[in-house]
C-alpha cells in the first residue's frame, strides 16, 4: 500500500520534471530558431547554467557555503583573456590551462580550510571572492584594471572558429547538458551518495567510513572545475572581460539562482540558471535595481518556497494525495 | 582476545573532572557486551574513546590486535568498528533506501570516473541496491524504502540507523543505547534483532540504561562506577554483585570500600 502511493507520488514528480525539462529544451529550439536577441540571453544563461550547476554540488549535494566561486571564474576567464589576446594562444589552450589555474588555487584555498568546522571556509571564500576581485583592478598591466580586456578571439580548434551566434548557442547549451549530467551522474553515484551524506550528517558519515574533509574537497575541486569552465567560456563568447563580470554581482546572481531553482537538486540548479537569467529581459524598466530585485526574490523564496521552484511538484504530487 | 577490544589503562579528563578512570578491559570479539553504569559513570565517554569521537587522555585501545587509539572515527569505522548514536544520526533529507546505501561506503567502489561513465555507474549501483535491499528486508524495514527518513517514527529510524550500520558490514557493531525512547514491543525486537546480528558472526559492544534489555541479550557486562570497572561477568554474576547493587542504589561509601 504504501510504497504503491510513493511509486504514484514518484510517477507523477518524474513527469512534471520531464514536463519542466521538455519547456525548457523547446524554449532553446524556439530561440535558436527565430533568433534575435534572446540567443544572447541563452548564451547567458547556459553559462550561468554551468556555473551554478557546479555551485550546487558544493552547496546544495555537500551541504557548504562558498561566496568565492566567482574567484575560479575569474582567474579562469582572465588566464583565456590575456593568453590568447597577449601572446596569441589557442582559445582551447588558453581555457585549459585557466581552468588548471582556478583547480590549482581551489586546492590551495580548499585543502587547508576544508579541515575546519564552521564557518571559516564560508569566510575563506569570501575572502577570495575580494581578492580575486581586488587583484583584477590593480593589476593593470596585466588586467588593465577597470577597463577591461577587449577583443577576446572566439573558441575554436584550428582554423574551425564558432563564429555565429547560433552556433555558440548550440556549442554553450551541448556544454551546459553535459555538466548537468555529469551533476545527476555524481548525485547517484557512490561519490555523491558521500557528499549528500555530509550535508546530512558529518558525525554519521564519518561513522560510516566516509573521510569528511577528503569529500569535502572532492565537490570543492568539482564545483570549481565548473565555475572555471563557466569563467573561460564567458570571456570567449563575449570577447570582453572587465572585473564587474566575476564581481559581487556574480555572486548574489548565483545564490538567486541557485534558491529560486531550488538547492541539493539537478533540475532545480540547472532551470533555476535559466529562469533567472530571463528575468532581466521581463523587467528591463527595473534595470538599476536589479540586485535589489534579485534580494527580495531571494527573500520571498527562502521564506515561502526554501525548496524552490523543483520542489513545486513534489509539494503538488503530496497534495493530491492528501485530496485523493 | 586477539578478534575483540582490549583496554589498556584509558584514562580521559575533562579539566578537573576524570570521566573514564584507568580503565582496562577486553571486550569479546563475538557475542553480546553490554556496559551499563549508573548516569555520569563514563559510560558514553568511553564509548567515544572507542569509537575516536575522543582522544583519551593516556591509556591505548587496540582492535583485532591492532593499536586504534586516537584515530580518527572514519579510520576506526574502516577497521570494521561501526557505531550509531545516542541521538539517532540519520540523513534525514535522503531516502531509507539511500541510508542504507551511504552505508555500503566502505565496501564498494568508485570515484568521480565511476559516477561520469554510465556503464560503469550501473554495475556498482545495481549491487549496492541489491544489498541494501537484501538489509532493509533482514531488519523488517522493506516497505519504506523509498520514503524519506525524516518521516519514519522514531522507533524505526533507530531500527533504520542499526540497518545502515549493518550495511557497513561491522566486525563490531557499537550501540549508544539503542533502546533509548523505544516502547516495550519495540525493545522486544531490537533483542531478537541483537541477539541474530550476534549469531551471524558480528560482535555487539552496547551501552545501555535499559536494564531488562542489558540482561536479556548480553552475554558478558562490564559495570562502570565514577570512571572505573567495579564489576564484570554474565548477567547472573552481576546481577548478585554487592558493589553493583550499592552503585545503582546511590550509596557511594559501598562501591569505594
Amino acid at each position: 500500500m504504501n510504497s504503491h502511493a510513493s511509486i504514484w507520488a514518484n510517477g507523477r514528480r518524474n513527469v512534471a520534471l520531464l514536463a519542466l525539462w521538455g519547456a525548457a529544451a523547446a524554449f532553446v529550439v524556439y530561440v535558436f530558431v527565430t533568433g534575435g536577441y534572446l540567443i544572447a540571453v541563452l548564451h547567458f544563461a547556459a553559462i550561468y547554467v554551468i556555473f551554478v550547476t557546479g555551485l550546487n554540488i558544493f552547496m546544495g549535494y555537500t551541504g557548504q557555503v562558498s561566496f568565492g566561486h566567482n574567484a575560479f571564474a575569474a582567474i579562469s576567464g582572465y588566464t583565456s583573456a590575456v593568453l590568447t589576446t597577449r601572446y596569441s594562444i589557442e582559445p582551447m589552450a588558453a581555457a585549459s590551462l585557466g581552468l588548471a589555474g582556478a583547480l590549482t588555487c581551489a586546492l590551495l584555498v580548499g585543502y587547508p580550510t576544508l579541515r575546519l568546522r564552521g564557518h571559516y571556509l564560508a569566510m575563506a571564500t569570501l575572502a577570495i571572492g575580494l581578492i580575486a576581485y581586488e587583484v583584477a583592478v590593480q593589476w593593470g598591466s596585466v588586467t588593465q584594471g577597470y577597463m577591461g580586456i577587449s577583443g577576446i578571439p572566439p573558441l575554436g580548434i584550428g582554423r574551425w572558429t564558432v563564429t555565429s551566434d547560433r552556433a555558440l548557442l548550440v556549442l554553450l547549451v551541448a556544454i551546459a547538458a553535459l555538466g548537468v549530467l555529469a551533476s545527476a551522474g555524481i548525485r547517484r553515484s557512490r561519490l555523491g551518495r558521500a557528499l549528500v551524506a555530509i550535508a546530512g550528517s558529518e558525525d554519521a558519515a564519518r561513522a560510516l567510513g566516509i573521510d569528511v574533509a577528503r569529500y569535502k574537497l572532492i565537490a570543492f575541486l568539482i564545483s570549481a572545475f565548473y565555475a572555471g569552465l563557466a569563467g573561460s567560456l564567458f570571456v570567449h563568447a563575449v570577447g570582453f572581460v572587465s572585473p564587474e563580470v566575476y564581481g559581487l554581482h556574480m555572486v548574489v546572481l548565483a545564490f538567486t539562482m541557485l534558491y529560486v531553482g531550488g538547492i541539493g537538486t539537478v533540475t532545480g540548479a540547472a532551470l533555476g540558471a535559466l529562469i533567472v537569467s530571463l528575468l532581466p529581459e521581463t523587467f528591463r524598466t527595473f534595470s538599476d535595481y536589479q540586485d535589489l530585485a534579485y534580494g527580495a526574490v531571494l527573500i520571498v523564496i527562502l521564506i515561502y518556497a526554501p525548496g524552490g521552484l523543483a520542489a513545486l511538484p513534489t509539494l503538488w504530487s503530496s497534495r493530491r494525495k492528501e485530496g485523493a | 582476545m586477539s578478534g575483540g577490544l582490549h583496554l589498556e589503562n584509558v584514562t580521559r579528563r575533562y579539566g578537573g573532572l576524570v570521566a573514564v578512570d584507568n580503565i582496562s578491559l577486553d571486550i569479546s570479539g563475538s557475542g553480546i557486551t553490554a556496559i551499563i553504569g549508573p548516569n555520569g559513570a563514563g559510560k558514553t565517554t568511553l564509548f567515544n574513546v572507542i569509537a575516536g569521537a575522543t582522544a583519551p587522555s593516556s591509556g591505548r585501545v587496540f582492535f583485532a590486535g591492532d593499536e586504534i587509539t586516537g584515530l580518527s572515527p572514519d579510520r576506526i569505522a574502516r577497521r570494521g568498528l561501526i557505531r550509531t548514536f545516542q541521538l539517532v544520526q540519520l540523513f534525514d533529507h535522503l531516502t531509507v533506501l539511500e541510508n542504507v546505501k551511504v552505508g555500503r561506503h566502505l565496501h564498494t567502489r568508485g570515484g568521480l570516473l565511476t559516477a561520469l561513465l554510465p556503464s560503469r555507474a550501473a554495475r556498482s549501483e545495481a549491487e549496492v541496491d541489491a544489498s541494501a535491499r537484501a538489509l532493509l528486508a533482514r531488519t523488517g524495514l522493506p516497505t519504506q524504502a523509498e520514503a524519506l527518513a525524516a518521516a519514519l517514527p522514531y522507533g524505526q529510524k533507530r531500527l533504520l540507523e542499526i540497518t545502515r550500520a549493518l550495511a557497513a558490514e561491522p566486525r563490531m557493531l557499537l550501540l549508544d543505547e539503542p533502546a533509548a525512547g523505544l516502547n516495550r514491543e519495540e525493545t522486544t525486537q531490537l533483542a531478537a534483532l541483537l541477539r541474530q546480528i550476534a549469531a551471524s558472526g558480528t560482535a555487539v559492544l552496547l551501552i545501555e540504561h535499559d536494564m531488562s534489555l542489558v540482561m536479556n541479550v548480553a552475554d558478558r557486562i562490564a559495570v562502570l562506577d565514577f570512571g572505573r570497572v567495579i564489576a564484570q561477568g554474565t548477567p547472573d554474576e552481576v546481577r548478585g554483585n554487592r558493589d553493583v547493587i550499592a552503585a545503582y542504589l546511590g550509596t557511594a561509601e559501598a562501591a569505594h570500600g
